[in-house]
């Protein structure tokens, strides 16, 4: 019952421009849950619902707390909701300086109760502490962003709603900015709804995936399951790839490298990578994986895992290569991974749905 | 020089005519012209023109209306009975009312220029803020307007400084109670009492001069803090 009351059940219907929104989902109380989809299928609607910035019919609860509910006439306005909003721009109010900017929330959350995080907190972890006595003019794009991600944080929010919060900034800027979110999902105790139509940056962040397509949800999960799911276009991306969580379980000093334990097997990835234990999160490429019958032959990639061939489907148009789906370990039940081959490597191989093979990895990418 | 002292009269009731009309418009304006920038009423654009109409209504044209709005036969007339007045034209009072009317868009239209210019967006964010409608009003728009405040302000005084032809309709030319400065200097001209017109002339140039000068530089000034 507590998952369920942290919970954020939304329910949204109603036109929008040249079609209808019509979605319903619970996502969880923790973590980021990112809402992706392509230009204009309604996701930053629905995030403007949430906050109550747009109003359609539907419902929605926050945290047990009822904040629309159509039936019984309820609708709490934007400043009655405790949500931290993030804009695309930053939107930095121009006749404060980035001190008050940071304290405009939080003076008027005060009857809240104590800040769950507090101004200097907030200040050393997004780095902002030399910024504290200038004007928003005088800042670059990216502090300007990461200013903006402190004020939300400051006004006490149960909910922190992201409203495509890199999309205006430039490739560096983002690398700069994505370990302060990759941070805030470390270090915040409150659910993050995360709104994007870059799929790098859903991959990074997103824990849970909300699928939004023409103004409806196509899927709803954890982030792997639906990047391995054949039924979705994750998959289908010519960058399709999984996100495993990882945990560093060894770590050779001799050749320096470093073992990750992931659900159904160990993998090695050069360099010293943290410290024993540590958790991370790893991105596996559907083009960095080959499929191998029979022994492990004598090779170069240090990753070879046995796994079970879950699904072959062949892509949409032209495509000559199949997308498939494999669980690692020999039965299995470990995590899913992605990978391409060609209808010819299919027949030789005799691959089919069941089949034991062995998944050669060329390349991890550890991202946290 | 005696009759240097006559001229202190009409300066003093210009200033003060167009300090109070300056004042009044400011609250009167202020929540016209956001509701012209927020309103999405159809016929918004009917009562802007109807705000904007001074601009290009002949003095004469307004000052007759007023005239009779104001006089003991108007509404102005029964206004005026509840004071022990018998009519309001020819009065301060009324003077004040129709400077009011006179210089409202120079008042209004900066302002709902300035609150639009920013759009909904700072208005969002305080509203994510934790900030109420009226919250925001205060602590965002108004701060974020004040450019337009000041252009407004200035306008409106200095408009109200120079009217002349709704005056005369309205006012006429009673010492210490209508005769205000356009209307002095016109007098001096007529009785060529030329010193005295000078005097007055020269110090509403250097007056004016003064005005405009200053908002630009400040309205400068402003504009480097808001980078």
């Amino acid at each position: 019952m507590k998952a369920d009351r942290a919970a954020i059940e939304a329910k949204f219907y109603g036109p929008l421009g040249d079609f209808h929104i019509d979605v319903a989902f619970t996502a969880p109380g923790y973590g980021v849950t990112g809402l992706f989809g392509p230009s204009g299928c309604g996701k930053t609607t629905v995030l403007r619902c949430i906050a109550g910035l747009n109003r359609l019919s539907g419902k929605l609860r926050v945290d047990g707390e009822l904040w629309q509910d159509d039936a019984s006439g309820t609708f709490l306005k934007t400043y009655q909701r405790r949500i931290g909003y993030v804009f695309q721009e930053a939107s930095l109010f121009q006749h404060l300086s980035v001190r008050e900017n940071l304290l405009y929330g939080s003076k008027r959350a005060k009857e809240d109760g104590p800040a769950p995080i507090s101004f200097d907190d907030v200040v050393a972890m997004l780095g902002i502490g030399h910024l504290l006595g200038r004007a928003p003019g005088a800042l670059s794009g990216g502090e300007r962003q990461r200013v903006a991600i402190g004020r939300a944080l400051l006004s006490r929010p149960r909910v922190l709603l992201m409203d495509e919060p890199l999309a205006a900034l430039d490739r560096m800027t983002k690398e700069e900015i994505l370990p302060y979110l990759e941070a805030l999902r470390e270090n915040l105790s409150i659910p993050i709804f995360y709104v994007s139509h870059d799929m790098s940056e859903v991959e990074r962040l997103a824990d849970t995936l909300v699928l939004l397509d023409k103004g409806r949800v196509a899927a709803l999960g954890p982030l792997s399951e639906l990047q391995s799911d054949p039924a979705l276009p994750l998959l289908r991306m010519p960058e399709a790839a999984v996100m495993l969580e990882a945990r560093i379980s060894a770590i050779d000093e001799n050749y320096a490298l470093t073992s990750l334990d992931i659900a159904g097997g160990t993998l090695v990835v050069p360099g010293r990578r943290g410290k024993l234990g540590k958790r991370c999160r790893i991105r596996i490429s559907a083009s960095d994986v080959a499929f191998v019958r029979g022994p492990v032959p004598e090779t170069s990639v240090l990753n070879y895992l046995p796994v079970r061939i879950v699904s072959i489907t062949p892509p949409n148009g032209d495509d000559p290569q199949l997308n498939l789906v494999a669980a690692l370990g020999e039965d299995g039940t470990g995590a899913r991974i992605v990978g391409r081959i060609t209808r010819k490597s299919r027949d030789v191989l005799m691959l089919e749905p069941g089949s034991q093979v062995y998944a050669q990895i060329k390349s991890v990418a550890l991202l946290s | 020089m005696p009759e240097f002292e006559h001229l202190w009269s009409p300066i003093k009731l210009t200033l003060e005519l167009a300090t109070l009309t300056t004042i009044l418009l400011l609250c009167v304006g202020t929540p016209i012209a956001w509701w012209l920038a927020r309103s999405r009423a159809p016929w918004k654009e009917a009562v802007a023109a109807v705000v904007a109409l001074p601009l290009v209504l002949p003095p004469t044209v307004l000052g007759f209306y007023l005239l009779l709005l104001l006089g003991p036969n108007g509404p102005g007339g029964s206004i005026g009975s509840l004071f022990g007045l018998r009519s309001l034209a020819f009065t301060f009072e009324g003077l004040v009312i129709g400077s009011v009317i006179y210089s409202m868009p120079f008042v209004v239209q900066p302002i709902r220029n300035a609150f639009e210019a920013f759009g909904d967006r700072p208005l969002e964010v305080a509203a994510t803020l934790r900030a109420s409608d009226w919250d925001a009003f205060w602590s965002v728009a108004l701060p974020l307007a004040r450019p337009g405040f000041l252009t407004g302000a200035v306008l409106g005084f200095a408009h109200t400084v120079g009217e002349f032809g709704v005056v005369l309709m309205i006012g006429g030319n009673i010492p210490g109670e209508t005769k205000v400065l356009s209307v002095a200097i016109y007098d001096y001209v007529e009785t060529l009492q030329w010193t005295q017109a000078h005097v007055l002339a020269g110090g509403m140039l250097v007056f004016s001069f003064a005005v405009i000068l200053s908002v630009m530089l400040f309205e400068k000034r402003l504009g480097r803090v808001g980078k």
